[in-house]
């Protein structure tokens, strides 16, 4: 079977739900394209997630009635026992989020780093919200990434999207 | 998720994103994209697997050392059945309950709110 037209079920489901205005999705015609400079094995490899993640037993970065939902970065050798993802917005009929590297893959890098696959993993890694506002993405959110990034002296980046 | 990769490339940072929303980040337009064909919350393979996974973000390595134009893979893997596909984000499996749609909304209301004051 194809894979899932999330845009048209999406549309389907909100038009049912009584929302007339479909949500337009991000769409460029034109798609901005860096070669790798320099060997993998001499890369620092950064990490960035819309899994929400929390430390437990810590309170979450960002409260839930926050309007403005800024990303944040936490520390990468954070013990994976140790974090959770507070995402709702995932299919929880179908899977689970109980296994942080399935979405967050933070071990996977650490073995990829040890093996010398890639020079290292970044002191940090950063979460941002799947903002309703594309704006707010666009001239906030991924800005303070790239900042935060260029602080780490980050080579290339992986992205998961949740 | 797109759009962050976009903006990190766009500056001179190589990026690779990993995805189970084929559609939704193919038409925001993305320079290299690992697509897992899972339900959405597992970009990096099966929960509990570490061997898939370790072998799904190297395939996206070698994406970010190989490609030299905007570029999809596919990740050779397929969820054990796909009955999840058909049910997915309807009515019997919404994928916000009751309380999360409620704090959704309330949340686009406050970010209107902060918007119309001019501070966001």
């Amino acid at each position: 079977m194809s894979h899932v037209r999330y845009i048209d079920k999406t549309r389907e489901y909100y038009r049912a739900e009584g929302y007339d205005r479909p949500y337009r999705w991000a769409h460029f015609d034109v798609i901005p394209f860096t070669p790798l400079a320099r060997p993998l094995a001499e890369c620092r490899v950064g990490l960035i997630t819309s899994s929400e993640m929390a430390i437990r037993d810590e309170p979450p970065p960002v409260a839930d009635d926050d309007p403005l939902r800024d990303p944040y970065s936490l520390p990468s050798d954070t013990p994976v026992t140790r974090l959770y993802s507070r995402k709702t917005a995932y299919d929880r009929f179908a899977t689970t989020l109980d296994d942080v590297d399935a979405y967050l893959p933070l071990t996977r890098l650490r073995e990829l780093a040890a093996s010398g696959r890639i020079g290292s993993l970044a002191p940090r890694f950063q979460c941002v919200f799947s903002q309703y506002s594309q704006r707010k993405t666009l001239g906030v959110d991924a800005p303070r990434i790239l900042e935060w990034l260029r602080e780490d002296r980050v080579d290339v980046a992986v992205l998961t999207a949740v | 998720m797109g759009l962050v990769a976009r903006h990190l490339e766009a500056n001179g940072i190589p990026t690779v994103v990993f995805g189970c929303a084929r559609d939704i980040v193919e038409h925001c337009g993305v320079p290299r994209f690992v697509f897992c064909d899972f339900p959405l919350g597992n970009p990096c393979g099966t929960p509990f697997d570490p061997l898939m996974q370790r072998d799904i973000v190297g395939l996206g390595l070698d994406l970010l050392a190989t490609a030299t134009a905007p570029t999809t893979l596919v990740a050779p893997y397929a969820w054990p059945e796909d009955t999840w596909k058909e049910k997915c984000f309807t009515k019997e499996r919404p994928f916000l309950d009751e309380a999360a749609t409620a704090k959704w909304l309330a949340r686009k209301q406050a970010y209107r709110d902060v918007k119309a004051q001019g501070t966001a």
